[in-house]
């Protein structure tokens, strides 16, 4: 685990409404809703379907909610987004993903579609031009709490592919203000800012 | 935070006799310690002081039994951990 810096503006909790605000610029707003995009992509890509080696009476009889994958992900984010509950079980490891994987993905997916419905809602065009534009993010305490699940996740997907380990800070500095990586880190640094003052704002 | 959700449970204390499963929530570099610590208080309803040492357990033993119960409660457990983005899983109480 992590803690984060507080040099930005992030949520706080208004004081009399109780809402959970933040001021993003255009650019950041832009940013949050192309990860969130991103993520529900991968969630629905590679399709949670069910195990080909299952039983085809089986599946018959057993329909929609009952049928999902048994196998780990291939993608690397998507293992950590769905890990394996047995360590030592592969069969019950095998059960517990097809009666959960399915509807956590879902979850997951709506989550992210909540922080781009909440970004469009609060006036992020399709295309945002090159003028001077503010997002100012409202949400109710549910909803805060739906973004910071949805946060986790993009922090999760980014630190999966960035290949983080605690305590590597001192690597990401050291690289040129060129270097992709680098620049991809920032990102997840700036999310994990967002996600520690949502967190206090809500949690008071 | 809700005060309604303030009550210390201890389930472990009173259930572990009877009831040999546990959830257990893993180490990882990306989640923030006050997010880990959030959730253990919101999903179990554990006080802010039984949430940060488990929290801290997490973070500096690698891992730490947060719940206890039959096996469909942890199953339960951690698929609410996994929806919340902690790395968890259920096995039999040693």
């Amino acid at each position: 685990m992590t803690g984060a810096d507080d040099t930005m503006a992030g949520f706080v909790r208004h004081r009399r409404s109780k809402r959970i605000i933040a001021t993003l610029s255009g650019f950041e707003a832009d940013l949050l809703r192309s990860l969130a995009a991103q993520l529900v992509e991968l969630l629905r890509n590679e399709a949670a379907v069910p195990s080909e080696s299952a039983d085809p009476l089986e599946a018959m009889f057993s329909g929609g909610e009952f049928s999902g994958p048994t196998t780990e992900p291939d993608d690397p984010v998507l293992a950590r987004l769905f890990p394996n509950a047995y360590r030592e079980d592969g069969e019950a490891a095998a059960e517990f993903r097809r009666y959960t994987e399915g509807s956590l993905r879902d979850g997951k997916a709506r989550a992210a579609g909540t922080i781009i419905d909440t970004l469009e809602e609060a006036g992020l065009p399709a295309e945002p031009g090159a003028d001077e534009l503010t997002i100012d993010v409202d949400l109710d305490p549910a909803t805060a709490e739906v973004w910071m699940r949805a946060l986790t996740d993009l922090r999760l997907a980014l630190g999966t592919r960035l290949e983080v380990e605690e305590g590597d800070e001192e690597y990401w500095y050291s690289l040129p203000d060129d270097d992709p990586r680098g620049q991809a880190h920032h990102i997840y640094e700036w999310l994990g800012y967002l996600q520690e003052t949502l967190v206090h704002a809500v949690a008071g | 935070m809700d005060p309604g959700v303030e009550k210390d449970l201890t389930p472990d204390e009173v259930t572990l006799a009877d009831t040999p499963w546990v959830t257990v929530v893993w180490n990882d570099p990306v989640n923030l310690m006050s997010y880990v610590s959030y959730v253990f208080q919101k999903y179990f309803g554990y006080s802010k002081k039984k949430a940060e040492k488990l929290m801290l357990e997490v973070h500096e033993d690698g891992k730490s039994a947060v719940s206890s119960g039959s096996r469909e409660e942890m199953e339960r457990d951690v698929q609410a951990m996994h929806e919340y983005g902690l790395w968890a899983t259920l096995s039999k109480s040693e």
